[in-house]
């Protein structure tokens, strides 16, 4: 119950943020953290069973392109975009994720398949670059009042902090909904021992096909978000190896095991890239980067939990003397 | 119709077989032995090329000068990963030996642009074009695969006919035992390490003489890299030698008659299907 | 030559070994029996180091073995056969001899082990360049004690060299035994087939759930009560 009225707290406290009078710079920030605390959310929903994928720019990238596409050229409203981008998503996970469980292509071959998956999206896009802008990346077109419901654009900040809001939360909710379910026994099974899943009635392969499709339409969803954020994206930035790399970095460096935990990554890696922004200005280029990697090595070194799985640790080794103070559930 | 331009680009994706054949023979030993994938191993090859380019270009060594001691140079920095990134996670998840490679991608790939700003740099070497009937060859790519070649005798030599080769081989097939053959696998693996990044020079200076060096070009490589080792089934030097082969036509062959990202798209798409025919490589037991 | 001090070792918090003292002298042909489980591949393991005793000492020819590293184990003169074989399956037999002369003083004379194991074993010469993987148990268990020999080494520890082979097979190997004690090796050897071993070895030691219950002659131990009752089943 406690955490449950804590977490209507933290919502609610959320919620009237925009109420603050805060900038446009602390509201995009704010924004930024909850669309890539979704998208690392998604990814996270299936790599804490132990598949890791490096693959996941392959939706973004999707959720980011088709959508886009189709409103510019076609004028189709994102609210049909979005789904059918899932859609794509989801048949691209069914086509690569089927055999790679059918086949038990784990760890290592698991990773570098997905990697080739992300590196086909994004040459797709770089190769279609006569209805894509190949690397240039492509404009959203705008409508030109500003906002609009239809075309999921908003002029306002506040009203888009709301929208993305809502998303993450919904992504907070699937996390649970799959904690709460079979799947989760069955994949947390299946990753301890695939043979023994299956030989106590697992269907490892639906199992996985299914946490992977819903991790797949999710990131879809939060790549499309960021088009609709940013009113811009480049092959580069939502597609590819470098950006499945980050995810998996944020993840790793908030926690992967825990339900804030990639959110708690993405403020972390977006607060690291701000304040050495801020603090050494936009001409040093790398300088994020560099103490990024150096602090992964550390993290996945001494810290495996990442940041939200090593405090929940040091509560539970500091509330371990006194059990009678547990609250009973 | 005899198409000259498409046996051109059928000669070329030889050529290019022969520099992904030695980019991934590296990557594969490490495998092999350590039993982790050096996700940062593109990012080595491009701290060689580097290397290569500042020894030459600023400070006038002599390219072959400079090319040995960027290959000694990424054998120590090889060494060094082995030591301080991998060994302190060798008892952990697999999944983390993967991952702590990726942090030194990233680690390497953004120091070279804190360092080394985000141009793209030229060794301004002229490498003159072999001229055949009406086909054109660059020499440099034919240096790199007849290097590449060389290479992998070399290599191949060293593991099947001294007692330091013999154990590398060993102690991927048994390690809980080399101390009973007086072997002490930590060293063993310190040297392969070693091995392993002095491939990644040896295919810098191949590449330095061909394309231009900037910080992200271990993201061109690196994923064809891995897929090559993959294809050919991780660990397995044969399979990834043939792999790299086949990988090169698809790149050039499709590139000749589509585009070159289509090329790499028929490619990536052919490593996804063969996974299904063949999920553990193509010679795999 | 071997001495093994009041020696406990076990895996985690799991204790194989308790307080085991046990001494080879040169020359001499030793058996530990036992049945399964009773701590005799523990007891070699600690003996060459793959694990570390969690108290008592190992010492080879007056040498306390604690502070030597686990691949300068050979290098004494300790030689260790494993259970199961462990032959590396996909290099050659030739090969996998050479490898058990690695450290520098083998290697150095490894043209003249490698002729003599031949020697010792016409079947491995004829069968050098085949995949040690691919042949038969009776071949690898030869290949394995080769191996061992290979190192030049004093004492050779034989871990259930008859396990999972055919009892003609076995023969064979306790043949083998017999002839390389023959050749002056001290060999310090775990089985399980008590009967056979019984007749190699000049004394043994019976080893149940970690500790020595029994130790003597060869004979002594064949006419003892217990172990005819328990073992032998007469």
């Amino acid at each position: 119950m406690n955490t449950r009225i804590l977490g209507g707290i933290g919502i609610a406290a959320l919620a009237v943020v925009p109420l603050l009078g805060l900038g446009n710079y602390h509201l995009h920030i704010l924004i930024t953290v909850l669309i890539w605390g979704f998208v690392y959310t998604s990814w996270s929903i299936m790599g804490r069973f132990g598949m890791v994928s490096l693959g996941h720019g392959a939706f973004l990238g999707v959720g980011a392109y088709v959508a886009t596409m189709l409103w510019n050229t076609m004028g189709l409203s994102p609210w049909v975009g979005i789904p059918v981008a899932m859609l794509v998503s989801m048949a691209m996970a069914l086509l690569v994720g089927y055999p790679c469980f059918r086949f038990r292509i784990v760890g290592h071959y698991f990773a570098l398949v997905t990697l080739a998956l992300g590196e086909v999206v994004r040459l797709t896009i770089v190769g279609l670059r006569d209805q894509t802008g190949g690397s240039l990346g492509m404009t959203v077109t705008g409508v030109p009042e500003g906002t609009s419901l239809l075309a999921l654009q908003f002029g306002d900040r506040s009203t888009f902090f709301y929208v993305a809001l809502l998303v993450w939360l919904g992504g907070l909710v699937i996390w649970r909904l799959v904690d709460r379910s079979m799947l989760r026994y069955a994949l947390e099974a299946s990753s301890e021992d695939e043979d023994a899943a299956a030989s106590v009635g697992v269907n490892v392969t639906r199992a996985k096909l299914m946490i992977l499709m819903i991790s797949a339409a999710m990131t879809t969803l939060g790549g499309a978000l960021y088009a609709q954020y940013q009113m811009y994206i480049n092959p580069e930035t939502v597609s590819g190896i470098a950006i499945s790399l980050q995810i998996v970095f944020a993840v790793i460096a908030g926690g992967l095991f825990t339900q804030l935990g990639p959110t708690v990554g993405a403020v972390f890696t977006l607060l690291l890239a701000e304040t050495l922004r801020v603090t050494f200005g936009h001409d040093i280029h790398g300088l994020d980067g560099t103490i990024y990697g150096l602090l992964l090595v550390l993290f996945i070194i001494y810290m495996p939990k990442g940041i939200t799985g090593s405090i929940m640790a040091g509560l539970t080794r500091r509330r371990r003397p006194t059990p009678a103070a547990a609250p009973a559930e | 119709m005899f198409d000259s331009f498409l046996l051109e680009s059928i000669i070329n994706g030889l050529l290019l077989g022969g520099v992904l054949a030695l980019l991934a023979l590296g990557l594969n030993l490490v495998f092999g032995v350590i039993d982790v994938v050096w996700i940062c191993y593109a990012e080595l090859v491009m701290v060689g090329m580097y290397a290569i380019f500042f020894l030459y270009v600023y400070y006038e060594v002599p390219l072959a000068g400079a090319i040995a001691a960027a290959v000694l140079g990424v054998a120590l920095l090889g060494m060094i990963l082995h030591r301080f990134v991998i060994e302190p996670v060798l008892g952990t998840a697999p999944i983390n030996q993967l991952l702590v490679t990726g942090g030194v991608l990233f680690f390497l790939q953004a120091a070279a642009t804190l360092a080394f700003g985000i141009e793209f740099r030229n060794i301004g070497i002229r490498m003159p074009v072999v001229e055949f009937g009406d086909m054109f060859f660059s020499f440099a790519r034919i240096l790199a695969f007849a290097t590449a070649l060389v290479g992998v005798l070399l290599l191949w030599l060293f593991l099947t006919r001294t007692y330091l080769g013999t154990a590398i081989r060993a102690i991927s097939q048994d390690r809980e035992i080399m101390p009973l053959m007086g072997v002490d696998p930590r060293r063993i693996y310190l040297i392969t390490s070693a091995i392993g990044g002095g491939m990644a020079g040896v295919a810098a200076s191949l590449l330095v003489l061909q394309y231009d060096v900037h910080p992200a070009i271990g993201l061109s490589f690196g994923p064809i890299t891995f897929m090559v080792c993959v294809m050919g089934g991780l660990g397995n030097m044969l399979g990834g030698f043939v792999a790299a082969f086949i990988f090169a036509q698809f790149i050039s062959v499709g590139g000749y008659l589509f585009q070159i990202e289509w090329g790499y798209v028929i490619a990536f798409c052919f490593f996804i299907a063969m996974m299904f025919v063949r999920p553990k490589g193509l010679f795999s037991r | 030559m071997l001495e093994v001090r009041n020696v406990s070792a076990g895996y985690g918090s799991f204790r194989a070994l308790f307080d085991v003292s046990l001494e080879v002298r040169a020359g001499e042909a030793v058996g530990v029996i036992g049945p399964n489980g009773a701590g005799k591949t523990t007891l070699l393991r600690v003996i060459s180091k793959i694990i570390a005793p969690t108290s008592g000492s190992v010492v080879m020819e007056g040498q306390d073995l604690s502070r030597v590293p686990a691949h300068r184990v050979v290098e004494m003169g300790i030689a260790h056969v494993p259970e199961h074989r462990r032959l590396f399956p996909r290099l050659t037999v030739e090969e996998n001899l050479r490898m058990g002369a690695f450290h520098p003083e083998a290697r150095r004379r490894h043209a003249e082990r490698l002729d003599f194991v031949y020697e010792l074993f016409p079947r491995m010469k004829e069968r050098r360049l085949q995949m040690a993987g691919t042949m038969s148990g009776g071949e690898q268990q030869m290949c394995a004690i080769g191996r061992g020999l290979m190192s030049g080494p004093k004492l050779l520890l034989l871990d259930e060299p008859s396990a999972g082979l055919a009892p003609v097979i076995v023969q064979q190997v306790f043949s083998l035994v017999r002839r390389i004690r023959a050749e002056g090796y001290t060999v310090l050897i775990v089985e399980q087939n008590i009967q056979q071993v019984l007749q190699v070895v000049d004394r043994a030691y019976l080893l149940e759930v970690g500790t020595i219950k029994q130790s003597g002659p060869s004979a002594e131990l064949l006419a003892s009560p217990e172990i005819r009752r328990a073992y032998l089943g007469l």
